[in-house]
C-alpha cells in the first residue's frame, strides 16, 4: 500500500495549500476532507509509515466503532483510509518531526471577522494572507497557508528509563537511537533490551565498538531468534558480556559517562565501565515541539473552537485527540467529523475570492470526478 | 455488574479508593478516574504503559501473567517482581480491596 504513497525523502523544500502534522487515521481523512475542496495537502510523520497510533501500536487489535465496518483492525482501517484518499494524491514525509513553526509573512486574523467571500462578491476578505513554514527535524521545509495539527497523543518517542540524572548525559553519552555508527567506534558501549532494536544493535555495533554490554532484565528475549542466537554465541565466545538486571544508577561528569550501576533480580548492584549506553525500550508519545508554536495549551492538549476546529491562532488547526472542546470524546470518528468541519474554513483561507459550495459525493459530478468515479 | 473496591496509590504516595466494575480491566478503572496513567494502546498489551506493582499479598493471587505480557514488561521501566500491565488484570469479584501502585512513566 505504502509503495502507492508519494513520499519524500528527507530535506528540500515543498509549498503546499495545507501542511498536516501526523499521518493517523484523522490525518488521513483530512487530506480527503481537503481534497474535496480542491485543496493541497502535504501529511509529515515522525513514523516511518502512515497510520499513527492504529499502526503502531494495535494493527491487529479490532476496532468496534467505527461507523459502518462493525470491526475493523488499525492497519485495515488505515489501508481503506489510504485507498479512499488516494485521488488527491497526498505527499508525505516520513520518519520526520516537525520541530518549528513560523509565520513568514502576512496578518492573522481571528476567525470570527472572517467572512466568507459573498455570492458574486471577488473581494479577498483578507489583505494578506498568511503563510507559515515548517522546519522538520531532517531539515525539510514547508510553506502552507493552513496547519493542520493532527498529532494525537504527540510524537512518538524513544522511552526513557527513569534513572536520575540520565538528562545530563543525552546526545553525549546515551543515546536512544544510532544515527551513524562510526561515533561508536572504539568506545564501551552498554545497550538495554530485550527486542529487536536491542539485539540488532548489539549485533552490529560489536563489530565497531571495543567492547559492548547487552543488559536485559530476564534471560529470554523477543527479538527475532536468529539475533538472539547469534547474540548468544557472541557472548558464549567472550565477545560480548551479557548481563542481567536494570540500570539502576549513572557515573561520570560533564555529559561523559564513565560507568553504569546495575542492578540484579535480588537487587545486588555492581558497576561495569562503560563510555555510552543505549537503552532500547520502545517508543511512547509526548507532546514534543508542539508545545513551543505559542498555542493555547490546556492539560498538553490544544483547546480549538468547534465551529472549525481552530486553534487559538488563526489559520492553525487542531483535530483528533490532541485537541480539547467541551464534551470533547477522544474517538476516531470524532476526528473525522472534525476534519470534515476545519476543511471548510481551510478552504475560504486558501481560496479567499471563491464561493464555498456545499455538495454531496452522491450527487455531485464534480466531486465524482475528483475521486475519479467513472 | 458488580462493583469492586481497589486502592490506588499514585506516583505521590496518595492512595485513591476506587469503585471499579467486575469484568472491567483494571486499567481502565485507573483511567476514567483520571489518574495518571498513560495506556497508550488502549489495552491491546502492546505498549507497557499502563505498568502497576501489585503489593505482594495481591499479587500471588492474581492470575499470573501470560507470557505476551511477561514479553511486554521488557519494555516497561522499573520492573520488579511484583509488577504487572494494569489492562491485563480483569477485575473480578474475588479482587475486592485490590492493592496496587502505579509505576513511573516512561
Amino acid at each position: 500500500m505504502n509503495d502507492t504513497l508519494t513520499t519524500h525523502a528527507a530535506g528540500g523544500h515543498h509549498t503546499t495549500d495545507v501542511a498536516i502534522i501526523g499521518a493517523g487515521p484523522v490525518g488521513l481523512f483530512a487530506v480527503f476532507e481537503l481534497g474535496l475542496l480542491n485543496i493541497k495537502t502535504h501529511v509529515i510523520d515522525i513514523l516511518n509509515r502512515p497510520g499513527g497510533q492504529c499502526a503502531e501500536l494495535y494493527p491487529e487489535k479490532p476496532i468496534y466503532d467505527i461507523p459502518a465496518l462493525p470491526v475493523v483492525t488499525g492497519q485495515g482501517l488505515t489501508d481503506a483510509l489510504l485507498e479512499q484518499i488516494k485521488p488527491f494524491k497526498a505527499e508525505f514525509h516520513f520518519s520526520q518531526m516537525v520541530e518549528s513553526l513560523e509565520k513568514i509573512e502576512g496578518d492573522l486574523v481571528p476567525y470570527a471577522s472572517l467572512t466568507p467571500a459573498a455570492s458574486g462578491s471577488a473581494e479577498p476578505t483578507r489583505s494578506t494572507t498568511p503563510l507559515w513554514r515548517i522546519t522538520t527535524d531532517c531539515g525539510t521545509t514547508l510553506t502552507a497557508k493552513v496547519i493542520v495539527i493532527a498529532a494525537g497523543g504527540g510524537s512518538f518517542t524513544p522511552k526513557k528509563p527513569p534513572i536520575a540524572g540520565i538528562d545530563a548525559f543525552e546526545g553525549t553519552s546515551v543515546f536512544y537511537a544510532v544515527r551513524k555508527m562510526e561515533q561508536f567506534r572504539g568506545r564501551r558501549l552498554v545497550i538495554v533490551g530485550g527486542g529487536d532494536s536491542a539485539l540488532d544493535w548489539t549485533l552490529n555495533l560489536a563489530e565497531v565498538a571495543s567492547h559492548v554490554t547487552l543488559i536485559h532484565r530476564r534471560d529470554e528475549f523477543r527479538a527475532a531468534p536468529a539475533s538472539v542466537e547469534h547474540m548468544r554465541q557472541l557472548a558464549a565466545a567472550g565477545k560480548i558480556d551479557l548481563k542481567f538486571g536494570q540500570v539502576s544508577g549513572l557515573e561520570g561528569a560533564d555529559g561523559q559517562l564513565t560507568a553504569i550501576e546495575l542492578m540484579d533480580g535480588e537487587k545486588n548492584k555492581s558497576r561495569i565501565a562503560c563510555d555510552m549506553l543505549l537503552p532500547f525500550f520502545g517508543l511512547t508519545m509526548k507532546l514534543g515541539p508542539v508545545a513551543n508554536f505559542g498555542l493555547n495549551l490546556d492539560q498538553n492538549l490544544i483547546p480549538v473552537n468547534t465551529e472549525n476546529f481552530e486553534t487559538s491562532t488563526p489559520t492553525i488547526f487542531a483535530i483528533g485527540d490532541i485537541n480539547t472542546y467541551p464534551g470533547k470524546l477522544k474517538l476516531i470518528l470524532s476526528g473525522f467529523h472534525e476534519a470534515a468541519l476545519m476543511s471548510q474554513q481551510a478552504f475560504r483561507i486558501c481560496f479567499p475570492d471563491q464561493k464555498l459550495r456545499f455538495q454531496y459525493t452522491t450527487s455531485s459530478t464534480d466531486l465524482q470526478k475528483k475521486l475519479g468515479v467513472k | 455488574m458488580q462493583t469492586i473496591t481497589v486502592h490506588i496509590t499514585d506516583f505521590e504516595g496518595t492512595r485513591h479508593t476506587l469503585a471499579g466494575l467486575e469484568g472491567w480491566r483494571l486499567m481502565e478503572v485507573i483511567r476514567d478516574y483520571g489518574l495518571p496513567i498513560k495506556a497508550e494502546c488502549g489495552g491491546a498489551c502492546a505498549c507497557a504503559t499502563c505498568h502497576v506493582y501489585v503489593s505482594p499479598e495481591w499479587f500471588a493471587r492474581l492470575i499470573p501473567a501470560h507470557s505476551e505480557e511477561t514479553m511486554m514488561l521488557d519494555d516497561a521501566m522499573a520492573v520488579e517482581k511484583n509488577s504487572r500491565l494494569s489492562c491485563q488484570i480483569i477485575l473480578s469479584v474475588e479482587m475486592e480491596e485490590l492493592e496496587v501502585t502505579l509505576a513511573p512513566n516512561p
